[in-house]
């Protein structure tokens, strides 16, 4: 029964919420309705298990003094503090929280990310090698979109906008549309697979 | 000495590269941007709109991606709001509630727009997909209250909205999932609406087959489509003032590729000589 009436229930909303794509109806548009507001609360409760077993996480990684243990002290501090000025003082601008987000959260996000052009320079050094035909057609289209998409590429040929353009237009188009039929043929055959109860490792695994 | 100067340290990339930029920041070349074809849809689509029509925007991104986002995000509001056109939004991505927000509040105050009558934002809500496929049918069930809890009844320009039918047009501002995929397989595949998309540059190249088949109105791509943006509104942002900066940075790592490979393959030559 533990396993069965899990099978049973994936596979009645599984068939309901196929069968409303094709017949908006009633009574399957009602249904999909309220399949949908089950999902909006279950993912609520899904974010609280989430935020839980953060903090289990880091209260137990300050309890043994692992290493890194005094960014667990930061991470915790900011939570309770984030999660406190919102709730007393709202996140409207002015408030307390925005203060935060907007000095704190946005420059450091922003920071994570611009090091990546550090990165990306450096690894494309080492990296990117004319080994074999394949990769020196991927460097070759790689060097003409990255001079091309940028105002630099028109100054030093005043094509190389188009060509870049033509790239990502067409064979770069054509390689995403194979790989985004692949990924749709996939997601279609794994999902039958659950929604009959052959694939069973969402279960926990056999 | 090819062997060394395969194994250049790293710091002294990292330094080039960071003077390079620094210098492109302080001493910008004012270079021309091109405007491409997916970008000038978008801001057609935009001026085809008749005043007081409805706009939805999606902010589905966070600070990480906001360099690139953002600029476009403003601008859009700005050819937006300088057309009198109603604005709704949310965001899929939490932060992207609160950085959306920022934009809407610069460009109501440079064109005097006010929260409730003329913008609104609804806030975050999670689910991604599920949350489109819900506000296409009924609004006020996925969202009772504005981002800061007001509720939606009582801003004035909700009034008779209650799903997506009256939009227009969509634009989502997305660096990921939930985003793009998933306002194209329900709002476009399933409701027909007409969806602009501003994407981080790393993720455009996806979304090209998107909008070969129409299922995208336009596409910008990286701070490279919001300069065309801001272009093509004739005002100047962050996105153009940062292209010298982009421009020079990607012209340094394409040197630093053709120096690899031709150390690459002189000692490729050397040791099968």
């Amino acid at each position: 029964m533990k396993r069965q009436i899990p099978l049973l229930i994936t596979f009645i909303v599984g068939i309901v919420m196929v069968v409303q794509y094709f017949i908006p109806r009633q009574p399957f548009a009602g249904l999909f309705d309220t399949f949908n507001q089950w999902f909006l609360i279950i993912a609520v409760f899904a974010l609280i298990l989430g935020l839980m077993n953060l903090v289990r996480l880091h209260v137990q990684k300050l309890r043994r003094m692992k290493g890194g243990w005094g960014y667990s002290i930061i991470l915790l501090c900011g939570l309770v503090g984030t999660i406190f000025t919102g709730a007393l003082w709202g996140i409207g601008t002015g408030s307390p929280f925005n203060y935060v987000f907007v000095n704190i959260q946005q420059p450091m996000g922003a920071t994570m990310f611009a090091l990546l052009a550090f990165f990306i320079a450096s690894a494309s050094f080492r990296a990117f090698r004319a080994r074999n035909l394949d990769a020196t057609l991927l460097l070759v289209a790689a060097v003409l979109v990255m001079i091309g998409r940028v105002t630099i590429g028109a100054l030093i040929w005043n094509k190389l906008p188009h060509i870049a353009e033509w790239i990502m237009s067409y064979p770069n188009m054509a390689g995403q549309r194979a790989i985004m039929i692949g990924i749709a043929l996939g997601t279609v055959s794994y999902s039958l697979r659950v929604i009959l109860g052959i694939e069973r490792t969402y279960l926990g695994g056999e | 000495m090819l062997d060394k100067l395969l194994k250049i340290d790293r710091r002294i990339i990292f330094s080039i590269i960071g003077i390079v930029v620094i210098i492109a920041i302080l001493f910008p070349m004012g270079l021309v941007v091109h405007v491409s074809e997916p970008v000038e849809k978008i801001y057609r689509e935009i001026e085809s709109l008749s005043p007081d029509s409805y706009v939805f925007l999606s902010f589905d991104y966070d600070p990480a991606s906001m360099a690139e986002l953002d600029p476009l995000a403003l601008a859009v509001i700005r050819h937006c709001f300088r057309k009198d056109l109603k604005i709704v939004s949310l965001g899929l991505w939490p932060q992207g509630v609160l950085l959306g927000q920022a934009n809407l509040e610069i460009a109501a105050e440079e064109y005097g727009k006010e929260y409730g009558i003329d913008f609104a934002n609804l806030g975050y809500k999670t689910g991604g997909i599920v949350v489109i496929s819900g506000i296409s049918t009924n609004l006020r069930d996925i969202f009772p209250q504005d981002y800061i809890g007001n509720n939606v009844d009582s801003l004035p320009m909700l009034d008779g909205i209650n799903n997506l039918d009256p939009f227009k047009l969509i634009i989502t501002f997305s660096a990921g999932d939930p985003g793009v995929r998933h306002w194209v397989m329900i709002a476009q595949a399933r409701y027909g609406k007409k969806i602009g998309l501003g994407s981080t540059a790393v993720q455009a190249p996806a979304f090209y087959p998107y909008l070969q088949a129409n299922q995208l109105v336009g596409l910008a791509g990286g701070m490279k489509g919001a300069a065309e943006y801001e272009q093509l509104i004739k005002i100047p942002g962050l996105a153009t003032a940062g292209m010298d900066a982009q421009s020079l940075a990607h012209l340094v790592i394409v040197l630093f590729i053709i120096f690899g490979n031709v150390i690459f393959l002189l000692k490729k030559r050397s040791s099968s000589s």
